[in-house]
């Protein structure tokens, strides 16, 4: 019985299939280097004001979110508040180093420049938003004119039934093998469509709400999202939506087959092994 | 055994490098000329597209008296160190004049006195810092335009620039005077106002006594305060830094719409 197993499964071959059009590859990555960039300098804007607010205007005694430095027990300490909780983020929020260049929210290795300079990163950000909408747009009009959008994003009903099975298969690490590796697997879909179609339009939204000019040309939106200051904050968590997206992406990339993964996001190719048999795999 | 300690080092080698190269990296990037001129091409795409989204007329939200901020926040000067200003500023300003000047046909000095005598507007806006705060203010002054309309503008004034009397960089740099500019599309927009009054009282000191400009539609960098002369230039490439603005000679966007 194990013999004939065995003997099948050598039959069957490796199959290399074309998993990522060329287009599909080219605006995930142009995206991925717009997404860093824009973080980075986001984090460096933040820093100019690292306090959050609710409404039209700054409540500048009460932000619902704020980091910064303060004393504790004659030592200097990072501080970070959310609502009515204060924790000590010393060595990273608020104070990331002994010299008084460390003072700043959001630590200089993570700021794009390093050095504090609002206007350095205002370029930045404003540059790669611009790139990102153009790539962004690239990969919305290719995946509805190339059918990819209804055919690989949008799940079925049968598919939506699997949410539950696929968490716990998730959770175990065991990720589809075979011919159901071909295409993306339910969590996937909803993944990648919250992004695409809530976090990233959030962001973009929230973002133009922040300009005086286009709020003067459509005073709805603005109000819509509950003020330039309510507007701020979603922009702010959305930006950490999408890191938490992006660590967990990048954990599932290096646990479902690291290489196989990147030559498929680079070349295109992507090699699906044959079925796994546990019983057939004592030899 | 070996090898895997040994790639285990390297990798964390490689992490390490990983983790500090592309900050250097892009420390030098910033700082790069070259670089810098690309990310600077994003400001007229910025400002083309926000021209073009927004009517010449579009008016910025006005608020009600009961959405004043109870604290505004008053950022850059608060107390311009500059001896003639003071001197001004003791006597209430009752010796200070407006110069408009540059290409007009009619050069103007206005006291505050000629300046309340003149059709004012009043407007609760929401003040908008390039560091992402926002206060609502109420203020009350004569609209640009009229200004400009009796100074008689000549058909070259492409710019008007506002001249003031503060020195944002009191220690560094003294001697770089705060000045902005604004085209002729914001120079006559209604809310485009020189301020004398905020939330009813005569402006404060550190808001920009005796007198600023309210350009709605962008941050609040724009809206120089401590204005002592108003100049209308066809450029303003020879003036101080040449960028237009004194935080535009410091890399920030002479368009602030966003």
């Amino acid at each position: 019985m194990q013999l004939r197993i065995a003997a099948t499964d050598r039959a069957k071959r490796p199959v290399i299939i074309y998993r990522h059009s060329a287009l599909i590859r080219l605006t995930h990555w142009v995206g991925v280097v717009c997404v860093t960039l824009l973080l980075l300098s986001g984090l460096q804007i933040f820093n100019a004001h690292p306090a959050l607010y609710l409404g039209q205007v700054s409540d500048f005694g009460h932000p619902i979110a704020s980091i910064g430095a303060g004393q504790k027990d004659a030592r200097q300490i990072g501080i970070t508040k959310i609502f009515d909780y204060s924790f000590n983020t010393t060595g990273f929020l608020g104070l990331s180093g002994p010299s008084s260049d460390d003072q700043h929210a959001f630590p200089s290795w993570l700021a794009l420049p390093g050095y504090q300079d609002l206007a350095a990163g205002r370029r930045w950000h404003f540059f790669f938003a611009w790139l990102l909408l153009v790539d962004a747009l690239t990969y919305l009009i290719y995946s509805i004119v190339s059918g990819h959008l209804w055919r690989n994003l949008v799940p079925s009903v049968p598919q939506l039934r699997h949410v539950g099975s696929s968490i716990r298969d998730h959770l175990r690490l065991r990720f589809p093998r075979g011919e159901e590796a071909s295409h993306y697997n339910i969590l996937q879909q909803l993944f990648y469509l919250v992004i695409l179609f809530i976090v990233l339009p959030l962001l973009v939204v929230t973002g133009l709400t922040m300009s005086p000019a286009l709020d003067a040309a459509f005073p709805f939106l603005v109000d819509a999202l509950g003020g330039r200051q309510t507007a701020r904050t979603i922009h702010f968590i959305c930006a950490l939506t999408l890191v938490c997206f992006a660590i967990i992406h990048v954990l599932m990339v290096l646990l479902s087959g690291v290489w196989n993964n990147m030559r498929s996001m680079i070349t295109g190719w992507y090699v699906i092994k044959p079925e796994f048999h546990r019983h057939g795999d004592a030899s | 055994m070996a090898m895997r300690v040994d790639r285990r080092r390297a990798l964390a080698t490689l992490a390490a490098s990983f983790g500090t190269l592309p900050l250097a990296g892009c420390d030098l990037f910033s700082q790069n000329p070259t670089v810098q001129h690309v990310l600077d091409s994003a400001e007229s795409l910025t400002k083309h597209a926000q021209r073009l989204l927004l009517s010449r007329q579009a008016l910025a939200r006005e608020f009600t008296e009961a959405d004043v901020s109870p604290q505004f926040r008053a950022n850059g000067s608060t107390d311009p160190d500059d001896d003639a200003y003071q001197v001004l500023a003791e006597s209430g300003f009752k010796d200070w004049r407006l110069r408009v000047d540059g290409l007009v046909e009619r050069p103007l000095q206005l006291s505050l006195g000629d300046l309340r005598a003149l059709p004012s507007r009043t407007q609760i806006t929401r003040h908008d810092c390039v560091e992402g705060w926002s206060c609502i203010g109420k203020w009350t002054g004569v609209p640009l335009n009229i200004v400009l309309q009796h100074a008689d503008l000549k058909p070259n004034a492409k710019y008007i620039v506002f001249y003031c009397a503060d020195s944002p960089d009191q220690f560094l740099d003294a001697s770089e005077k705060y000045y902005e500019s604004i085209d002729l599309i914001d120079a006559f927009h209604p809310q485009t106002i020189l301020a004398y009054d905020m939330n009813g009282a005569p402006l404060d000191m550190p808001y920009g006594a005796p007198l600023r400009v309210r350009v709605e539609r962008q941050l609040g960098y724009k809206m120089a305060k401590y204005i002592m002369r108003i100049e209308a230039v066809e450029s303003f490439q020879h003036i101080a830094g040449g960028h237009g603005s004194y935080w535009a000679d410091r890399n920030y966007e002479w368009y602030a719409g966003i």
